[in-house]
């Protein structure tokens, strides 16, 4: 038996060629109403509530879910190309995009049935935005070193403690948070942590915007101070929430996104160079396309497994691994390329302005959403050899 | 994958568990192990699978093939089956019959050219043909000389001048003149078929064993590094080998991915159009990029012993890097493949990539 993994070789099926086209049409009329430049990629400072609601009125929000909760009961292979549309066209996904990916699915299979009943549809209609609670001041890529604790109180439970680099804390109505419930045991130093629902917007939360390298303000420091969560809003087991953090990272570790987020510089430089490129800007788009394609090929099929029900951890690990690598190292090769672009390409200040924005994002796209470390990790306990 | 797939890939796969084990081939001195093996793999009719029964082969589909040469890198497997199919899919284009025997196929580098000449006969160059020495045939892709006109023919591999080569891997990569050649049989190939097509599906057989010499790679360092302690402990456990183990099973991935692909585009196409192009060439350029990052790692978690005639690692390593270059580098398939990603303009490219 081999180590090496399989990636087999998954086609889109017909009805998701249907279904793009719907959305780039939907997308250009978007760009055509000014919502949004597909050329400003810094979209990550955009709230963009109505463009929301008018996505979650085609039905692309909680395309996988069950009908009852206003979900459209599609494949992982339709949400897939709604995801990848969206992100080529840097449409501004902020406001849906944490709660259709994974807070979504966390509700689905942890939530009491009135709390999904309440929530869900919301998110199906683009109306709600979520942050994700995971790290702390002294706790990262070491999850379960997490302090912020709740202490049990009539009816719930009481938080205190700080989450930090909480992305869109600051327009997030909800937040999927783990808080520590118990000390962790000898025998498991996982063991202590719970998953909880979290509302926003309520006494006893203080958001504080964090600075970014970009100029952005996207990420922030989440205080809590005597915040009352109450008992139902507990998701999953108590203690238990080891058990539940690793089904998610498969959904979050996969996707496009993983690779896409500098894309814009590569469609700028193939348009700068013109239709005749020397020979050394051809070798150079054909290596990164060659290298695109690849990735994409691999992230598809790992939808595919997701559609078939597997949990293909380490396979989303190594998509990650290598599309976010890819994605950092993209502006920089860009960049290479560019270098010997004519000076009056048309395209020549859109350019040097996406690229200074991406060479800026680059740092960060092998930290967020599991470092390249933790990753490795995962992949070299998936070969056995930890 | 087929029931019938699997079935051939099988009898591939225990054909060379029994007879091209790395170990007892690195041993053997004198090349004994060639023949049965050889034997063994006509007797299954693996080296003529991908001809058509009534032109005497075992007509098998690509994608039964494809599994086979999977298989065979694997197993780093060094005799003509890849270069004896592709022969025989060759001329099967033509609707040429194939003969018994080991084969190749020339031109094996898109940057040589086989003319056709007024009174029949072939003329021209190739180089870097893999194992013409070895083979009885060679099946040749020839045009008029201006880039028309495309014929296949089947010419006997005694009426063509070899002068004998070695790969980095040690297998034989031969230059082959043809002057004045007569061939055996000559017919005009198909239409829409042209050198590149055949370079193409060269690339693509190639990436899949590049990927499963990867794969074998990935496994032997694997091993490896659960059995060799030093600092005592085994070196698995140290984390800086962890990582770089687990790059070699992201590029072992992406090389089988970007090559499985491939095959499936190939197998499953009607025409050689931009899609396919994007897949086969993409395949070779990240396959043999993978073939680079994962050798070394596999060579570096390995130490000393991995760099001795005596150890089997070279078998994967320096095959899956001499592959790189039968035909079209990953540089040349980059050139070309940036060619035709800047012909289409930069808003064609996102849908080229898309559907696939």
């Amino acid at each position: 038996m081999t180590a090496a993994l399989r990636f087999d070789p998954i086609r889109l099926p017909p009805e998701c060629e249907q279904l793009r086209k719907e959305v780039r049409k939907f997308l250009a009329d978007e760009i055509a109403a000014g919502t949004f430049d597909p050329h400003q990629p810094n979209r990550e400072d955009t709230d963009a509530p109505e463009f929301s609601r008018r996505v979650g009125e085609r039905g692309w929000l909680g395309m996988t879910w069950p009908k009852k909760y206003g979900g459209h009961e599609r494949s992982f292979l339709e949400r897939y190309v709604v995801t990848e549309e969206m992100r080529v066209a840097n449409a501004p996904t902020r406001r849906f995009f944490v709660a259709d990916r994974q807070s979504g699915p966390v509700l689905l299979k942890y939530a009491p049935e009135h709390i999904k009943m309440d929530i869900l549809p919301r998110i199906c209609r683009g109306e709600v935005c979520f942050a994700i609670g995971m790290s702390e001041p002294n706790s990262g890529s070491d999850l379960f070193a997490a302090k912020t604790k709740a202490t049990r109180t009539d009816g719930g439970f009481l938080i205190n403690g700080t989450k930090i680099w909480t992305s869109s804390a600051h327009i997030a109505d909800y937040m999927i948070a783990i808080f520590r419930t118990s000390p962790p045991t000898k025998e498991n130093r996982r063991h202590g942590l719970t998953q909880f629902l979290v509302k926003m917007k309520q006494p006893g939360i203080q958001v504080n915007p964090i600075g970014q390298i970009t100029g952005q303000f996207e990420f922030n420091e989440v205080v809590f101070t005597d915040y009352f969560v109450p008992d139902d809003h507990m998701l999953g087991e108590i203690d238990g929430a080891w058990k539940q953090a690793t089904s998610e990272l498969a959904y979050e570790r996969s996707g496009p996104e993983r690779f896409l987020e500098t894309y814009y510089v590569l469609t700028e430089l193939v348009r700068a160079v013109g239709p005749k490129p020397d020979t050394r800007s051809a070798e150079g788009i054909g290596r990164l396309v060659a290298q695109l394609h690849t990735m994409r090929r691999m992230s598809v099929s790992v939808a595919g497994m997701l559609q078939a029900g597997k949990e293909p951890v380490v396979e989303a690990s190594i998509v990650k691994d290598i599309g976010t690598i890819w994605e950092q190292q993209l502006p920089h090769r860009v960049r290479d390329l560019a270098a010997f672009v004519e000076e009056n390409a048309g395209n020549r200040e859109t350019l040097e302005h996406q690229l200074s924005f991406a060479i800026k994002t680059a740092p960060k796209l092998t930290i967020q959403g599991g470092t390249t470390e933790v990753l490795r990790g995962i992949i070299a306990r998936g070969l056995g050899l930890r | 994958m087929a029931e019938s797939e699997n079935i051939v890939a099988e009898t591939a796969e225990r054909i060379f568990a029994d007879l091209a084990d790395a170990q007892t081939i690195n041993s053997d001195k004198n090349g004994s192990w060639k023949a049965p093996l050889w034997q063994a793999l006509t007797e299954s009719g693996l080296p003529l699978a991908w001809v058509p029964e009534e032109l005497g082969g075992s007509g098998a589909s690509l994608a039964e093939g494809f599994s086979v040469l999977s298989s065979a890198g694997r197993f780093a497997v060094a005799v003509p089956l890849a270069e004896t199919m592709l022969a025989g899919w060759l001329l099967a284009q033509a609707k040429i019959a194939s003969p018994e025997g080991e084969m190749t196929v020339a031109p094996a580098s898109p940057r040589d050219r086989i003319t056709l000449n007024a009174d029949g006969t072939l003329s021209g160059r190739a180089r870097g043909v893999p194992f013409a020495k070895a083979a009885k045939h060679i099946a040749v892709l020839a045009d008029d000389g201006k880039g028309n006109a495309l014929s296949i023919a089947l010419v006997d591999a005694a009426s063509v001048r070899i002068e004998a080569g070695l790969g980095l891997g040690g297998d034989a990569s031969d230059t082959v003149t043809f002057s004045k050649v007569a061939p055996i049989t000559i017919k005009p190939a198909p239409k829409g078929f042209d050198q590149t097509a055949l370079m193409l599906m060269g690339g693509v057989a190639r990436s899949l064993q590049i990927a499963g010499a990867l794969e074998s790679m990935l496994d032997i360092s694997v091993r490896y590094s659960n059995e060799r302690v030093a600092f005592e402990k085994k070196i698995s456990k140290f984390q800086a080998v962890q990582h770089n183990l687990a790059r070699l099973a992201g590029e072992s991935a992406a090389a089988l991915a970007a090559a499985t692909s491939a095959a499936d585009a190939v197998a499953n196409s009607t025409s050689f159009d931009d899609a396919f192009f994007l897949e086969a060439a993409s395949a070779k350029i990240r396959c043999s990029e993978a073939a680079e990052k994962g050798a070394a790692i596999a060579h570096q978690v390995h130490g000393a012993i991995g760099f001795t005639i005596e150890h089997i690692l070279h078998r994967y390593s320096l095959r899956a890097l001499a592959w790189r270059d039968d035909f079209g580098s990953e540089s040349y398939w980059a050139v070309e493949l940036g060619k035709l990603v800047a012909d289409r303009g930069a808003d064609e490219l996102w849908p080229l990539v898309a559907s696939r």
